[in-house]
């Protein structure tokens, strides 16, 4: 790695809309050198003025060469994030550098469980974990735990149920907080411990836990685990804050 | 303290500007109150010109970054010791 990162263009190829305020990015990125699930990349846009601003996403899945992939949930009245899923068209340069972020990481290499909680966007660097494990063909045991409002506000939704069907040694759980879709067995409401409980790993497996959300989901989910005996120390948690805008 | 703040993990980019290896999954230990924890698990606020990362345990500030268009101010006179993981030699 060099010792200085460098912002570099990168331009849009395709999009995916992934619900109603969320869109996936894939963007060609010249001199991409490559990055590990769970990193993440900072974005700047600059006006004809001059003025930037900059935010972080998560990448959502291992490189294709020098293609990238990122989700932007649209955060109402974020300036980044409304440009980026309303106004940014195929051919638009954007600035990004990266890849950064070197805990919150999960090495294909790696054959112990694994524990994935999202909470709403905070699914994207997880899905780049179960993406790499895929690509990789590893047999580290996974669980994932998915906490979405309802089902219009689940991203990856058709791939996740495939990947849930042929991803051997991949479990996926969804929960719904407001609205669960016909058949569903648990009633809706927040995240908890029976959930964590009963869709996770025994502590005694000794699995890494990746907990990615809102900064209140993260809290109550990490603190729930060491509740149930996880070690604080196998516990990785990464929080999006206000300005994810 | 209220939860509008974000963990070390955002500070990845403004300081991979400072330094060849990561420094998010340093681990930092507070001057105030001793404890060790990895600067991914700081509580970080604000963004972009200027951040401030506070103890997950007794709030205490570790570190300050400020970001001027040809400079970077680092403040880590709240961090005691960063212990950095490097790949065996």
């Amino acid at each position: 790695m060099s010792a200085r990162i460098e912002w570099r263009v990168a331009t849009l190829a395709e999009f995916r809309n992934e619900t109603a305020t969320a869109r996936t990015l894939l963007l060609d990125v010249p001199g991409w050198p490559g990055h590990l699930a769970g990193q993440h990349v900072d974005v700047r846009l600059t006006d004809a003025d001059g003025y930037s601003t900059q935010r972080s996403y998560s990448l959502g899945a291992p490189a294709d060469g020098e293609r990238v992939e990122l989700t932007v949930q649209k955060v109402p009245g974020g300036e980044v994030s409304e440009y980026l899923t309303d106004v940014y068209s195929i051919g638009d340069p954007i600035e990004l550098r990266g890849p950064v972020g070197g805990w919150f990481v999960w090495h294909p290499s790696r054959t112990a469980p694994v524990l994935l909680v999202a909470g709403g966007s905070g699914i994207v660097p997880l899905m780049a974990m179960v993406r790499a494990r895929r690509q990789a063909r590893s047999r580290a045991p996974f669980r994932l735990i998915y906490s979405v409002r309802s089902p219009a506000d689940q991203y990856f939704s058709s791939e996740l149920r495939r990947s849930a069907v042929d991803d051997s040694g991949l479990d996926v759980t969804t929960v719904y907080t407001r609205s669960a879709p016909p058949g569903a067995t648990r009633e809706p409401g927040r995240i908890g411990g029976a959930d964590l409980e009963r869709y996770g790993w025994p502590p005694q497996f000794e699995p890494t836990c990746f907990v990615c959300g809102p900064t209140g989901f993260v809290e109550k989910v990490a603190n729930t685990l060491v509740g149930l005996g996880h070690d604080p120390r196998r516990i990785r948690t990464e929080r999006f804050g206000p300005t994810g805008g | 303290m209220t939860q509008d703040y974000q963990d070390g993990n955002a500070l990845a980019g403004p300081l991979a500007e400072l330094f060849a290896v990561d420094v998010t999954a340093a681990t930092g230990r507070c001057v105030s109150c001793g404890d060790t924890g990895r600067v991914a698990d700081l509580r970080v606020y604000g963004h972009e010109l200027g951040w401030v990362a506070r103890c997950p345990s007794c709030d205490h500030v570790m570190l300050r970054l400020v970001r001027s268009p040809d400079a970077a101010w680092l403040d880590l006179q709240g961090t005691l010791s960063l212990r950095v993981p490097l790949p065996p030699s």
